[in-house]
């Protein structure tokens, strides 16, 4: 198979939710190359071939966007989210580029409120390698929930 | 001070004739509910169950709902369009767990006994129905006077306009087109003018709050530039735009009309009200607002109809979309969004429709907020069930308006509301 290292792709998952789970916002978009795809979508379109997305960002300016977006102009309940995401299953890599696909569970914690299950899906992803190590070029988060629980508003 | 009441009254006081303080019992109350289930859901009204688009072929079906009833549409083999409740005629069994399929060569079966219905929703097959022969004898069976023609699935009555199809439970329900009223109408034609629809996909969500505010939400054209910021911020919404506001005779469906101005310019201070307002935010990436006229918009810019009870018809710029109104108790209701687009759009708009939607929907810039806002109501109104609203602002009538700062249409709908209601 060649490429990255395994561990050094699980690192990236493990630092992708600790920001997130810091609501660092920030830092979001910078785990995406320059000219990105982060889609958002349930699993319904995704598996009929419905191109509609919950949300599709395709550039990095787009996450950016919608950083400003949740820090600025979305009104909202706020909440703590914590990711849970499964070890990831590599199905190509070259020494640039791996195409993998890892399980998630986002728990969602609102204040003075139990946490429940918020999100519940996979991430099927496209990993660069960039002389600022790895990056994601495409996330798809495909969502299982048949419903989603009023709305979403921070990253998943 | 309030609070002297009690808390949790048995009757809703509300003085006659008044129709913009609406009582939170009106969305606590789960009598009132069921009764808002019977007099708009399942009587006198047509309701949305979905576009012809998503069920193109013969056998082509979809399960969805009316109010908190679920039924089945389906093409039938010569192409016509059957809405039938998903409800076994046998022993009740809501047998259709599929969300959509094609049914064209078995038809419908129950599995718990096996009963087999055409896609009419005709009941063509009964298991030992003139009962098991055994040794000369005939064991069991139906009684001889069981006639599988008086066993069909309940049939609604349908009605289809421009691509979108509409039923009812109420065989003595007015024509569609009597019910939309003349002016509702030349709207929905003006977005449904018979072009094929492509279906896009859909959002789902459920939000914890009554389905009435979700009416209430696009008949207030108060909030878009206070509570979504997003669309001040980037020049979407301004409360001085060219705008109408119209409803049906019986104020129960209504239209807000908007045409964004020219340039977004910075909007002055009095006309945005919002405090976090930036006039010198520039998004980073513009194709979220890549907006290009069509020539069926005649016009205006954005169109939000309410359709009562079932569905809000939404054209914001070259996003449109049906959001789907189903009832779950009288303190959620699940809001479904089918996104879709024209059969004459080339690649470019069919990615303009899709990224505008980024906008809209459970998770859009603004839209997201509004299934919050609404899930905050409603816990106001179950602390104290004994208040009401305040929706004065343009006056205590509901008539029609040629500018946004006025709450009439939510006391349009409350006047019809009272009236169906008898409160
Ligand atoms: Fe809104």
């Amino acid at each position: 198979m060649g490429g990255p290292d395994y561990a050094e792709l699980c690192q990236l998952y493990a630092r992708y939710a600790a920001a997130l789970d810091a609501a660092r916002w920030d830092e979001w978009p910078e785990f995406f190359v320059e000219d990105c795809l982060y889609k958002l979508i349930p699993r319904e379109n995704h598996e009929r071939g419905f191109p509609l997305a919950t949300l599709m960002f395709e550039s990095k300016g787009m996450l950016q966007d919608r950083v400003y977006g949740i820090r600025e102009t979305l009104f909202h309940d706020p909440y703590y989210q914590r990711h849970v995401i499964g070890a990831p299953l590599i199905h190509a890599a070259t020494a640039e580029r791996i195409t993998c696909e890892a399980n998630y569970a986002v728990l969602r914690t609102k204040l003075s409120e139990l946490p429940t299950v918020f999100s519940l899906g996979r991430y099927i992803d496209e990993v660069v390698v960039t002389d600022g190590g790895l990056k994601f070029a495409s996330k798809l988060v495909v969502y299982d929930n048949e419903l989603i629980a009023n709305s979403i508003i921070y990253p998943i | 001070m309030d609070g002297a009441e009690a808390v949790f009254p048995d009757e809703m006081t509300w003085p006659a004739g008044d129709v913009g303080r609406v009582p939170f019992l009106a969305y606590t109350n789960p009598e009132f509910h069921k009764a808002e289930l019977e007099r708009f859901f399942y009587r006198d009204h047509w309701c949305y169950v979905g576009l012809e688009a998503e069920i193109p072929e013969p056998g082509d079906f979809i399960r969805t709902a009316v109010g908190e009833r679920s039924v089945i549409v389906v093409r039938d083999d010569e192409g016509a369009i059957n809405v039938v409740e998903n409800v076994c005629a046998h022993r009740g069994v809501q047998f259709c767990r599929e969300r959509h399929g094609n049914r064209l060569d078995q038809g419908f079966t129950c599995p718990y006994h096996q009963w087999k219905y055409t896609l009419q929703g005709d009941l063509r097959g009964v298991p030992f129905l003139r009962g098991l022969k055994r040794d000369g004898q005939v064991q069991g069976g139906m009684p001889p006077d069981f006639k599988t023609s008086d066993h069909g699935l309940n049939k609604l009555k349908v009605a289809t306009r421009g691509g979108v199809i509409f039923a009812s439970f109420d065989p003595d329900v007015e024509s569609l087109e009597d019910f939309l009223g003349p002016e509702m109408l030349g709207y929905f034609d003006r977005l449904f003018d018979g072009r094929m629809l492509k279906i896009l996909g859909y959002n789902r969500q459920r939000i914890p709050g009554n389905w009435k505010l979700m009416q209430e939400n696009i008949k207030d054209p108060y909030h878009p530039g206070l509570l979504h910021t997003w669309f001040v911020t980037f020049g979407l919404w301004r409360a001085d735009n060219k705008s109408e506001l119209k409803m049906d005779a019986h104020h129960r469906h209504a239209a807000m009309i908007s045409t964004r101005g020219q340039a977004a310019a910075a909007a002055p201070a009095e006309v945005t009200q919002v405090s976090s307002f930036k006039a010198s935010m520039q998004l980073n990436d513009a194709r979220f607002l890549d907006i290009v006229p069509e020539p069926w918009w005649k016009g205006p810019t954005a169109v939000m109809m309410t359709l009562f009870p079932s569905v809000i018809l939404q054209q914001q710029v070259n996003s449109v979309s049906t959001r789907h109104i189903q009832p779950r108790g009288h303190g959620a209701f699940d809001f479904v969004w089918t996104h879709f687009g024209f059969e004459d759009d080339d690649e470019a708009m069919t990615q303009r429709r899709l990224r505008q939607a980024n906008l809209f929907g459970p998770a859009g810039f603004v839209s997201a907020d509004d299934g919050e806002v609404i899930e905050l109501s409603q816990m106001g109104f179950e602390q104290k069930p004994f208040h009401r609203t305040v929706a004065e602002l343009g006056g205590r009538d509901a008539a029609d308006s040629d500018h946004m700062i006025t709450e009439t249409l939510i006391r349009g709908m409350y006047g019809y509301w009272r009236k169906v209601m008898g409160l």
